[in-house]
């Protein structure tokens, strides 16, 4: 009696309902319990299914992995989720392409992996191309996500080149590493295509640039899916292609969402047009710049009746989503209606605006979605704009010649007055020039974010 | 397993993952990430699996580190996802 199977079975409908769940404000924390739920009823079905297992390895790598786990999970800050986020999906990869590799080692001497057929012989180099590539692919995005920067080593059309030889090369030991009986060759193929992986993670995400990270998570997270699928080939269970493709799949969803956000296509995306270290010549030529002060920003907000914020990734690097969250509150003390708009992309991961906001206890009714809130901008008396720029620059309205042409932004140039908080004049990550900081009613402040909303907040105070 | 029947489930699965999360509200984008990123730690099954006697050492042993992996992500991934949403949900809802 297979009686692991039913467990199997059942994992599978919890898996279901809980991301079912996840996708709904009111069930979103049970569907999460429920998928957890899930993930104890599959552990259980693997102990009945295993013979003989070793014990103390085990066991000690449940503990250590839930030690780490635990510790990870409590300990980091809100605005350090994204890479948080990118080095799970890279340990969900790593540890597929590992049960690939290890199912290697397991064939005896005498075989070749294509005696197990040809599903063996293309799923387990899969397997260990997917999860692998995601496991570096992912270590680069978490040091992007970090700040640091990291540039593609082959510069120009060459690098397309280069790409496609890795492919090949890949096929080629991926076909050599199957064929080979004798576990020396097979090893060798092995090692090959595991380091060719490797570097194809790394260039897969290196020239993406910093405003498609949401992107690059979100497919990553996809990619962790479909290798654990790859394995699930490879052992020839179907908990774990059908948890593994249920993940792909609504990865694959959000990777969507997020280019259509961006209107751009995946390809276009990876390929990485924008943001791919080139900067516009006129991207720092403004005239006709008008610097302001907290005090005169409180001023204006004196006399408003109405005010958005609309925050994006500078916010995070600041901290400064609990300011933000109190200047909303002292303007709301007076009267003042505040509603914060949220750019599907803000940010380095989706959805990271509305994380942060919610850490500062911001009410998610207040957060408005982009298409929801652009009618509105025309009636608002002052926009805050707190580091954020491509998502508010007004020449993704032209239909051609910018690299962000098409797409959706928000309107905030409607409105009576624009506050812009940033640094400097510098670009967004798409490098070219944002018209918005000329017009006349926009008026720049020079500051950190966080410095800067607490100077409002101080003046407001005082008014 | 018949590797048609697998293929098949794949497939099934697949449009299952497309179907059940079609319109997913943008506050929930990150926690749905995380937490069906938890589910990918499915991995630790085969994991598990790769620690049965049947196999070498060496297998053991990649199995063992698979292990570590994958319940760092299980474990993790579900706590921080719950983390998340129990801050959207001290708010006070209205309708």
């Amino acid at each position: 009696m297979h009686l692991e199977i039913y467990f199997y079975i059942a994992a599978s409908i919890l898996f279901i309902l809980g991301i079912k769940g996840l996708a709904r404000v009111k069930t979103a924390r049970r569907g999460n319990g429920i998928a957890s739920l899930g993930m104890l009823v599959a552990i259980l079905g693997v102990l009945i299914e295993a013979k003989l297992l070793n014990w103390p390895l085990l066991l000690t790598g449940l503990v250590v992995g839930t030690a780490i786990g635990v510790l990870l999970a409590k300990r980091v800050a809100m605005t350090a989720m994204p890479e948080l986020v990118a080095a799970f999906n890279g340990l969900g990869g790593g540890a597929s392409a590992l049960v690939a590799i290890a199912v290697l080692f397991g064939i005896p001497a005498e075989m070749s992996l294509s005696d197990y057929g040809a599903m063996q012989a293309i799923s387990l180099p899969a397997g260990i191309l997917i999860g692998t590539a995601t496991l570096t692919g992912s270590a680069v995005a978490y040091m992007k996500l970090g700040g640091k920067n990291v540039a593609h080593p082959v510069k120009g059309p060459t690098r397309n080149l280069v790409h496609a030889a890795i492919v090949l090369a890949i096929i080629g030991c991926s076909a050599w590493m199957a064929m080979s009986s004798g576990s020396a060759s097979a090893i060798i193929a092995m090692l090959l295509v595991l380091a060719l992986s490797a570097v194809a993670g790394v260039f897969l995400v290196t020239p993406i640039g910093g405003a498609d990270m949401p992107v690059v998570v979100a497919l990553l997270n996809s990619l962790s899916g479909i290798a654990a699928s790859a394995s699930g080939f490879v052992v020839s269970n179907q908990l774990l292609i059908v948890a593994g493709a249920l993940v792909g799949a609504s990865g694959l969803i959000l990777t969507q969402i997020m280019c259509k956000a961006m209107n751009r296509s995946l390809g276009n995306v990876l390929i990485g047009g924008v943001g791919d270290d080139n900067v516009a010549e006129d991207a720092r030529d403004y005239t006709n710049i008008k610097s302001t002060s907290g005090e005169e920003v409180a001023m204006l907000l004196d006399g408003a009746t109405s005010c958005i914020i609309v925050p994006g990734y500078g916010l995070a690097v600041a901290q400064a989503q609990h300011t933000c969250a109190e200047l909303a509150k002292e303007l709301q003390k007076r009267d003042v209606q505040v509603r914060y708009a949220i750019h599907p992309v803000a940010g380095r991961m989706p959805g990271h605006m509305n994380v942060l906001l919610a850490e500062a206890d911001v009410p998610y009714e207040e957060l408005w979605e982009m298409d929801k809130i652009n009618p509105d901008f025309q009636n608002t008396d002052v926009v805050i704009i707190v580091g954020a720029n491509d998502v508010v620059n007004p020449l993704a309205r032209e239909p051609q010649g910018s690299p962000i042409s098409g797409m959706p932004i928000l309107d905030v140039d409607y409105a009576q007055t624009v506050v812009m908080i940033k640094r400097s004049l510098s670009p967004g990550y798409a490098g070219i020039k944002n018209p918005l900081f000329e017009n006349d009613n926009t008026l720049m402040l020079f500051a950190d974010a966080k410095e800067a909303l607490q100077s409002i907040v101080d003046e407001v105070k005082d008014l | 397993m018949d590797p048609a029947t697998l293929l098949f489930i794949f497939v099934l699965a697949a449009f299952v993952g497309f179907e059940i999360i079609t319109k997913v509200p943008p506050t929930l984008h990150t926690p749905l990430m995380s937490g069906s990123n938890a589910i990918s730690g499915i991995a630790i099954v085969g994991a598990v699996l790769a620690l049965q006697s049947s196999f070498p050492t060496i297998a053991q042993i990649l199995g063992f580190v698979a292990v570590v992996f994958a319940t760092v992500n299980v474990v993790g991934g579900f706590l921080v996802t719950d983390r998340m949403l129990a801050m959207f949900g001290s708010k006070k809802k209205k309708g």
